[in-house]
């Protein structure tokens, strides 16, 4: 159900491994993965999690202490980065300089062999692509960051390379600007039917931009699949906090039947869940559900589950408001709702959700602060 | 506003110290290459009588009448000894001349025309002691600058080479150059790929190793320059090594030669070549050699291409600051180096501590400054066209 049916793999990871010398835990840990011709994906996850070690490893710049990565059904442990004709765009963008933006781009092509008129020609070409033309007798240092980022990505493209891979190419612009270039680059991708291999923390870029997202974290992939399944289907616990907002309430299952439980939180109060894990009646679980999942008043009665609040806090947010709550004895709630509700600080109301939106996970498997 | 006097006013005292210590004092002493006011000052009547003769054949008697009388008043005041020193530079000799004609007329001898004096001594009857005593009349002279070239100006104002046995200091400055582009040369040689090393490897190997660069320079250059006439000598650690080797089957003159100097003034410098570049190095941007290689660089097209070019700002500061202070070495040609081997110091030296000539040392650094100066100006344009 997550594979782009059609499209061939053009990369695969196979059992790859990244330990450092002195490091107790694996950077990258059994990472098997492929990447389809044509693909966005994207490697999602927090600091640390070893998302661009993968990408670096890809690159050649890391080589992997087991397992193979094949490009094309060939193997490339042995090719080194300047043969692997992949275009990367690094976080910092690493424009030369000391060269005009002319040619940074020329630059691939150069060292190709590609001259004169054609070079020139096709660095016309891509600064229209990337929309800075007549930018190109500028050095990178009279640009803006969006700029930057653009002839770095033009840089990237210009040699026409087999795969392109971003690592947190947005990662230092504001978010306007991000939320634009994010338009661009899928426009790109779209014209020139682009394989990328997109690195990115922000789980909004990830959702956004991809055909599928994997997530990672502590140096395993904890998840992949399509923006959909990884946000209304997450694997685990860590997933279902990493990706999009999610509430947590922990408690104690105390009865199942099929997929479906119920919760006694810490509070005493019961609610009702799916079991997203093997669980058993006893065991410590955390109850996850997002923010507009949650309905507030007046509840409909089937499939359905309900629970006491106190509000806490009412905010405004423009398109709707938010109501920080507290549950007695298990914990605080953050609840969407429409902006035309009105509450305040001190009011008891019901709450409910939809079972099927409440995902139950043990508690042992979520990481501490790990979640948004 | 008030800022700006709160920075003047915090360095004041600094600008102060350095304006009294160091700045009006170069100032005076390179004036001495320009002035000439032995004479003028000891003798006023007699200079001014010099600059009002016209200089051709011997002087009238009234002037000779007035150098009498000058020269007994300052052998009495015990001011003699500058003029004496002064006209000796020019004409070796002319000290025991002025010495013997002030004793001479101090015992009674008559000084009233141009023929007592050529009584006195015969060569008060040559016109050479004139013509130099009227170079010497000040308050300006070219005399020092021109000497410091090899240059003379004859009688009649005509700039003369001086003759080839008495030509040095051309040769002095010539050598003093090349010997300092040389000793540039080798520390980018020998310091670039160090300074590369430094700033690839992670702080926590990188920071001993520039603790081992930096250790060269807590032990004083004289020491060090010793210490290299230790290995080099005939029967030196370096000599043996050789010849334990089989490279050599006698020892190699390495010391007291122009290879010693090489040798010695290299290792002494390398650091100010290291340090600077060090830095530009550290300044560059390590991804960009990933990117290069992602483009599809190989390492030595990378290097050549991306690194290369970003690094040389900090070749030609390393390149500059090793060339200035070599210019000026002194302790360590002297030390390593044999008699041909000798830099512009050791003679700016010989003419501030032995000869005294200060006009001669003031005309020599002068001449070693203005090169360095629009060496440093070159450099500053050159690190300002390539932008780090």
């Amino acid at each position: 159900m997550l594979m782009a049916g059609t499209r061939l793999p053009l990369v695969e990871f196979r059992g790859v491994e990244k330990r450092y010398a002195g490091g107790s835990a694996a950077a990258v840990a059994a990472l098997d993965l492929a990447i389809g011709r044509g693909e966005f994906l994207t490697l999602l996850g927090p600091s640390g999690s070893g998302k661009t070690t993968t990408l670096m490893m890809l690159a050649g710049f890391e080589t992997p202490t087991a397992g193979d990565i094949r490009l094309g059904g060939r193997s490339l442990a042995d090719r080194p980065p300047h043969k692997r004709n992949m275009g990367v765009v690094f976080q910092n963008y690493a424009l030369f300089p000391h060269m005009s933006v002319a040619q940074n781009l020329a630059f691939p092509l150069r060292v190709r062999g590609v001259k004169g008129r054609k070079a020139a020609d096709k660095v016309v070409a891509a600064l229209t692509l990337v929309k800075l033309d007549g930018l190109g007798d500028r050095r990178p240092h009279a640009l803006s960051g969006g700029q930057r980022q653009r002839v770095a990505l033009a840089r990237a493209l210009i040699f026409e390379p087999d795969i392109v891979l971003m690592d947190e190419p947005l990662g230092a612009l504001d978010r306007q600007l991000r939320e634009h270039l994010q338009i661009e680059i899928k426009r790109i991708q779209r014209a020139l039917d682009l394989t990328i291999l997109y690195v990115t923390h922000d789980q909004g870029e990830a959702l956004a931009l991809s055909d599928r997202v994997a997530v990672f974290a502590g140096g395993r992939m904890q998840q992949v699949g399509t923006p959909g399944a990884i946000y209304e289907h997450p694997a685990n616990a860590f997933v279902a906090g990493f990706v999009g907002e999610n509430n947590r309430l922990a408690g104690t299952l105390v009865a199942r039947q099929g997929d479906r439980c119920a919760i006694q939180l810490a509070g005493g109060q019961i609610i009702r869940a799916t079991a997203a894990d093997p669980l058993l009646p006893g065991d410590k679980v955390v109850a996850m559900i997002r923010p507009e999942h949650v309905q507030p008043g007046a509840v409909p009665p089937a499939c359905c589950s309900t629970l006491e609040i106190d509000v806490d806090e009412f905010a405004y947010h423009g398109d709707h408001r938010r109501i920080a709550a507290n549950v007695p004895g298990a914990g605080s709630l953050i609840i969407r709702v429409p902006v035309d509700m009105a509450a305040q600080r001190g009011d008891r109301m019901t709450i409910g959700w939809c079972i099927d939106h409440c995902l139950a996970f043990s508690a042992s498997e979520i990481e501490p602060g790990k979640t948004s | 506003m008030t800022r700006r006097w709160v920075s003047f006013a915090l360095i004041a005292p600094l600008l102060a110290f350095l304006i009294v210590s160091f700045i009006v004092p170069v100032l005076l002493m390179l004036a001495r290459a320009v002035t000439d006011r032995d004479l003028d000052r000891t003798w006023p009547a007699s200079a001014a009588a010099l600059r009002t003769w016209d200089g051709e054949g011997l002087p009238p008697d009234a002037l000779a009448r007035t150098v009498a009388r000058e020269m007994l008043a300052a052998h009495r005041a015990g001011t003699l000894n500058r003029v004496a020193n002064r006209l000796n530079y020019d004409l070796v000799g002319s000290r025991s001349l002025l010495y013997t004609t002030a004793d001479r007329l101090a015992a009674g001898a008559p000084g009233e025309t141009l023929a007592d004096l050529a009584r006195i001594d015969r060569r008060w009857a040559r016109a050479d002691i004139w013509t130099v005593m009227r170079h010497a009349d000040g308050p300006l002279t070219s005399y020092y600058l021109l000497a410091a070239l090899d240059r003379r100006i004859d009688t009649g104002g005509h700039i003369l080479r001086v003759p080839r046995e008495q030509a040095v200091f051309v040769d002095i400055f010539l050598r003093t150059f090349k010997i300092a582009s040389l000793v540039a040369l080798f520390c980018a040689l020998l310091g670039y790929p160090v300074a590369y090393l430094l700033a690839s490897l992670p702080r926590r190997i990188a920071n001993p190793l520039l603790i081992l660069v930096l250790l060269p320079f807590w032990t004083s250059a004289l020491v060090r320059t010793a210490a290299w006439a230790v290995l080099l000598q005939t029967n030196g650690v370096v000599n043996d090594l050789l010849q334990y080797m089989g490279l050599v089957d006698a020892p190699v003159q390495l010391i007291y030669n122009r290879l010693g100097v090489y040798v010695a003034m290299t290792h002494v410098l390398l650091p100010f070549f290291i340090l600077p570049l060090y830095g530009v190095m550290k300044g560059i941007d390590p991804t960009a050699m990933r990117a290069a290689s992602s483009l599809g660089a190989p390492p030595l097209l990378a290097f050549l291409k991306v690194y290369l070019p970003q690094s040389l700002p900090g070749v030609a500061a390393g390149a500059v600051l090793v060339f200035t202070l070599a210019v000026g070495y002194y302790v360590t040609p002297a030390l390593v180096g044999g008699g041909a081997d000798q830099m512009i110091s050791a003679s700016i030296a010989f003419y501030t501590s032995q000869s005294l000539n200060w006009g001669m040392a003031a005309a020599l650094s002068l001449l070693l400054l203005l090169p360095l100066l629009l060496m440093l100006f070159a450099g500053r344009t050159m690190v300002r066209t390539v932008p780090a």
